[in-house]
C-alpha cells in the first residue's frame, strides 16, 4: 500500500469511508435493496456501493455480515450487473478467458520476484475498486513490473494463456476503466516511475509511464518548465494513464491536448511485442503516426510503458480572477470576449452555477464564499499565463472593466497572491470531491456546442424535478460540461430520468457522450450516440488486429457486440 | 483617526525559493512577489477598525524601488484610502524603515500604526518595536485581537506569547504588529481595483523626509539549509542492529 500516493482530496476521502474491511458489523435495518439489486449501505457520512452478485441472491441475508471478507473475494461471480442497475445491461465473464492457476502465479513470482506478485487481500480490494467506490472487480492477482521486458514477459504469457488484464496506474479514472469487471489480472505500472531524461533546451520530457503527475509538476518545476496538463486528480494519476485516456483538464485551452503535446511513446502489444516509438522529435512526417492510436484507447490497444512529451516554460506571471454572471448568455458572451481581449495569455476558463457553488460551501473543508453575501447564478473562473507581471495585469483589468462596463459580470475578485488562486482554484478543483461527499452521483462528461451547452442542464432539472439536484461546471473554454446529478440514494427511477435522455441530447446535438473521460466500462456500448457504425467498425479491426485474443482490458471501451 | 499601515513587497509566500549561484541573495529575477502576509493581516485589521466607524482613513505606505507601488495598489483595491511610496532603490533594513515611519507619522499625524509582526523574506521582527521605540508610543505586538475603545482612546490587545496570550490595553496612539490568527484577509473585489486607480499614491525619497539611510548591516552570505539524507530500506532486523552499532554507533 505504501507504493500508492494519494492526492489530499483522495486522503479526505479515504478518511471519510474508513477501511472497508473493519466494518464488518452490518446493521441489516440500514440495508436496502433496490429493484435491480444494488445493494448499499450507510455508515454515517459515507455511502458505498458493491454490485449486486446475482448469483448468489438467496445467500444475501448470512453474507451480509461478511460484505468485506475474504468470501466475497475468492469467487468469481459469473454475473454481474452494471452498476447502476440499468434495466438491462447484464454483462457476462467471457468464458474464453482462462482462470488463474498455481503454474500462473509461479511463472509471475519467477520473472517479476516474490515482492512484485500481489494475492494480499487488502492490497486487492483497493486495486480492485475505483476511487469513487462505484466499480469493484474481483481480481486476484496484482502485479508489479518494474520494466518494459516485464511488462512484456507478462503480456506474452499471458496472452498465450488467454488471460484477461487490467492496465491500471493511478486508479483514478470515472469510468471503470481503470479496474477489473470480473477477474482478470492486475497490471499495476506505478513501480515505473523513473524519470529518463530531460532536455532543458526544447523541454522536452522522457519517463516512464508510472511517474505521478505532481511529481511530474515538481521535477519541472526546478528547472523552470510546466506539464503541459493539469488536473485535480495530480496527486494520484500517472502518466501513463493520463496518455492512455488522453486526458483534458484545466489547461487545454492553453496548451492543446496531449495528442499535440505527446512526441512519441513505448507501448506494449498484447502478445508482448514492444513497440517502440519514443521519438523526441516536433516533426516526424514517415508513415502513419501509430501512437495517436494508443493516446486515448483506454489501455485497449496496448499497455503504455514510457511516454515521451513537450513541456512549456513556466511564465511566472500567473493571475486568476473569479466573476460572477447573472445568466449563461454572459458566461459565453465573456468567453468570446476573453479569447479576444486576453489572446495569448489566456489560460483556463472555467465555469460552476449555483448549485456547484453551494456544493464546495457545505462539502469542502476551508472554503469560503469569494463573493458574500449572497450566491450568483453563475461564476466563471478566469486564468491568464504570461511573462510580464504589469503587463497582464494591465491587460487583465482592461478586460475586467469592459466586462463590468458592458453587463456581462456583476462582481468579482481578482487574487492578489498565489494562496488566494489557489484556494479560488480549490474551489473548481475540489468539486468532484464535493460531489462524493454529497452523496449518490450520476456523472457525465459531454462535450457540446457552447451555446447549447446550459440548455440541457435547465432540461435536465425540469425532468427531474426535486427527485435530485442537477450540478453543472466544466471547462467552458473548451465546451466541455461536467454534469452531475446528487441524488438522495441510487434509484432506477432516477436514472430513467437521465439515461438515455442525456445520450440522445447529446447526440443530437452532435455533441460527445465522453469529453475527456473516456468510454471504460461505464459508456462501453453507447460509442454509437457520438460515433458512426463505420468508424466504430474500422476501430474494432484495429482492435482485433492488434489484440486478437481481446485480452487488454475487456469489456470496456468498445460495445462487445461489434468485437466479435 | 487616521491610521497609517506599513506594507512590503515579498516573494509570494508559496513560491519556492532558490539562492543565487553567487550566495549573495535569493533568486528574484522572474518570480512572483506580493504583499507580505502579515502585512495583508494589518491592513485587513485597519479596514475593519474603519468600517466599524472608529477611525476616518487608512494610508498604506510601502518602501523601496518602484515596483512596491504595485504593492500599493493591491492595498488600495482591498480599500485603502490613500498610498505613501518611499523610493529607495536598495535594500531598506528594519532600522531605516522605522526611522522612515516615524517621519511619516510626523508628517500624517496618524493616531494608531499596524504593521505585519515580520517580513517572510527576512524574518526580523523588528521594525514595529523599533519605531514605537522612537516614538516613544506603547506597542502591542503579536496581535490576534484587537480591540478599540474611542472614548477611552484605548486599545485592547491580545498578544500570542510562549506561554499563550497576553492582554494588554494599550493607549493611543500605538503601534501594533499582526500575528497570522488575527483576521482572514478580504479578497480585492473588481469595484474597489477600478476605484483604486484613481486613488492617490504620494511620493517620497528619505531625502524629502530628512532621513540619512545608513547601510550598518551587510549581508554576507545566504546558503540553502544542508539536505537531508535519503533513508535506507533495510532488509533484516540484523542489518538494522549491526547500523545502529557500527554507523550511528547509539548501542
Amino acid at each position: 500500500m505504501e507504493k500508492w500516493r494519494w492526492s489530499s482530496a483522495a486522503h479526505r476521502l479515504l478518511r471519510l469511508c474508513s477501511n472497508p474491511l473493519s466494518d464488518l458489523r452490518c446493521s441489516p435495518k440500514l440495508q436496502n435493496s433496490t429493484p435491480s439489486g444494488v445493494l448499499y449501505r450507510h455508515e454515517g457520512t459515507c455511502e458505498w456501493i458493491r454490485p449486486f452478485i446475482g448469483q448468489q441472491k438467496q445467500h444475501f441475508g448470512q453474507r451480509s455480515h461478511h460484505l468485506w471478507s475474504g468470501n466475497c473475494l475468492g469467487e468469481t461471480p459469473g454475473i454481474q450487473n452494471r452498476f447502476f442497475g440499468a434495466t438491462a445491461t447484464k454483462i457476462e465473464r467471457n468464458s474464453k478467458f482462462a482462470t488463474l492457476n498455481s503454474n500462473d502465479i509461479s511463472y509471475f513470482k519467477e520473472i517479476l520476484g516474490e515482492k512484485n506478485v500481489i494475492q494480499d487481500e487488502d492490497t486487492l480490494l483497493s486495486a480492485n475498486t475505483d476511487w469513487m467506490h462505484k466499480y469493484r472487480g474481483s481480481s486476484k492477482l496484482l502485479l508489479l513490473p518494474r520494466t518494459t521486458e516485464e511488462v512484456s514477459s507478462i503480456l506474452k504469457y499471458c496472452n498465450s494463456r488467454c488471460l484477461a488484464v487490467v492496465p491500471q496506474g493511478g486508479n483514478t479514472g470515472v469510468v471503470g476503466g481503470n479496474v477489473p469487471v470480473f477477474d482478470e489480472v492486475i497490471i499495476n505500472v506505478s513501480s515505473m516511475n523513473n524519470v529518463i531524461s530531460f532536455d532543458k533546451v526544447s523541454g522536452i520530457l522522457v519517463c516512464e509511464a508510472g511517474c505521478i503527475l505532481e511529481n511530474l509538476i515538481s521535477f519541472l518545476d526546478n528547472r523552470g518548465f510546466i506539464m503541459p496538463l493539469d488536473l485535480g486528480a495530480k496527486g494520484s494519476c500517472q502518466i501513463g494513464g493520463n496518455v492512455s485516456t488522453n486526458a483534458g483538464g484545466l489547461r487545454l485551452l492553453r496548451y492543446g491536448s496531449l495528442h499535440g503535446n505527446v512526441l512519441g511513446l513505448e507501448a506494449v502489444l498484447a502478445n508482448g511485442e514492444v513497440l517502440d516509438m519514443l521519438g523526441t522529435l516536433h516533426k516526424d512526417n514517415t508513415g502513419y503516426d501509430l501512437k495517436h492510436l494508443f493516446i486515448g484507447s483506454e489501455g485497449s490497444l496496448g499497455i503504455v510503458t514510457k511516454v515521451s512529451i513537450l513541456t512549456p516554460p513556466k511564465l511566472s506571471s500567473v493571475n486568476v480572477a473569479f466573476l460572477a454572471c447573472k445568466d449563461y448568455f454572459s458566461c459565453q458572451k465573456l468567453l468570446l470576449e476573453a479569447k479576444r481581449k486576453l489572446g495569448e495569455i489566456l489560460s483556463a476558463f472555467e465555469f460552476l452555477d449555483e448549485q456547484s457553488m453551494t456544493l464546495a460551501l457545505n462539502h469542502l473543508e476551508g472554503v469560503r464564499n469569494p463573493l458574500p453575501p449572497s450566491l450568483h447564478n453563475f461564476y466563471v473562473l478566469i486564468e491568464t499565463t504570461g511573462s510580464n507581471e504589469s503587463y497582464d495585469r494591465e491587460k487583465l483589468e482592461a478586460f475586467l472593466l469592459s466586462a463590468m462596463e458592458g453587463g456581462l459580470i456583476s462582481d468579482g475578485i481578482v487574487a492578489q497572491d498565489i494562496q488566494q488562486a489557489s484556494s479560488i482554484w480549490h474551489i473548481r478543483e475540489g468539486l468532484p470531491e464535493a460531489l462524493i461527499k454529497a452523496g449518490p452521483n450520476y456523472n457525465y462528461d459531454l462535450s457540446l456546442p457552447v451555446e447549447k451547452l446550459y440548455n440541457l442542464v435547465e432540461e435536465m432539472r425540469t425532468r427531474l424535478d426535486n427527485l435530485a439536484t442537477v450540478v453543472a461546471y466544466g471547462h467552458l473554454g473548451d465546451g466541455n460540461l461536467h454534469l452531475n446529478i446528487s441524488a438522495p440514494q441510487y434509484d432506477d427511477a432516477i436514472l430513467a430520468q437521465i439515461e438515455p435522455f442525456v445520450y440522445e441530447w447529446t447526440s443530437k446535438n452532435r455533441g460527445s457522450i465522453s469529453a475527456e473521460h473516456g468510454l471504460g466500462l461505464m459508456k462501453a456500448n453507447k460509442i454509437l450516440y457520438s460515433k458512426s457504425p463505420a468508424a466504430v467498425n474500422v476501430m474494432a479491426s484495429i482492435k482485433k488486429l492488434l489484440d486478437p485474443n481481446g485480452i487488454l482490458n475487456p469489456y470496456k471501451v468498445l460495445p462487445q457486440s461489434m468485437i466479435h | 483617526m487616521k491610521i497609517m499601515v506599513a506594507i512590503k513587497r515579498v516573494v509570494d509566500y508559496a513560491v519556492k525559493i532558490r539562492v543565487k549561484p553567487d550566495k549573495s541573495g535569493v533568486e528574484t529575477q522572474n518570480v512572483k512577489m506580493s504583499m507580505n502576509p502579515f502585512c495583508e493581516i494589518a491592513l485587513e485589521e485597519a479596514l475593519r477598525i474603519k468600517e466599524s466607524g472608529l477611525a476616518s482613513e487608512v494610508v498604506a505606505v510601502s518602501m523601496g524601488p518602484p515596483q512596491c507601488v504595485d504593492t500599493i495598489r493591491t492595498g488600495l483595491a482591498m480599500g485603502a484610502d490613500r498610498g505613501i511610496h518611499v523610493e529607495y532603490p536598495d535594500a531598506l533594513y528594519p532600522l531605516s524603515v522605522a526611522k522612515l515611519l516615524k517621519a511619516l507619522v510626523e508628517v500624517e499625524k496618524p493616531g494608531l500604526l499596524i504593521l505585519g509582526k515580520q517580513a517572510i523574506d527576512d524574518d526580523c521582527n523588528q521594525t514595529g518595536q523599533m519605531l514605537a521605540g522612537l516614538l516613544r508610543w506603547p506597542q502591542g505586538t503579536f496581535a490576534s485581537k484587537v480591540i478599540l475603545d474611542k472614548e477611552k482612546q484605548a486599545a485592547t490587545v491580545d498578544r500570542e506569547v510562549d506561554g499563550g496570550i497576553e492582554t494588554l490595553s494599550l493607549d493611543l496612539p500605538a503601534v501594533i504588529t499582526t500575528d497570522l490568527r488575527l483576521n482572514q484577509p478580504r479578497y480585492a473585489t473588481l469595484p474597489n481595483i477600478m476605484k483604486a486607480k484613481s486613488k492617490v499614491v504620494k511620493k517620497y525619497t528619505p531625502q524629502d523626509l530628512n532621513v540619512e539611510i545608513k547601510a550598518d548591516l551587510e549581508v554576507v552570505q545566504v546558503t540553502e539549509p544542508p539536505k537531508r539524507k535519503v533513508g535506507v530500506v533495510l532488509s533484516s532486523v540484523d542489518e538494522l542492529i549491526d547500523k545502529l552499532k557500527n554507523e550511528a554507533r547509539v548501542i
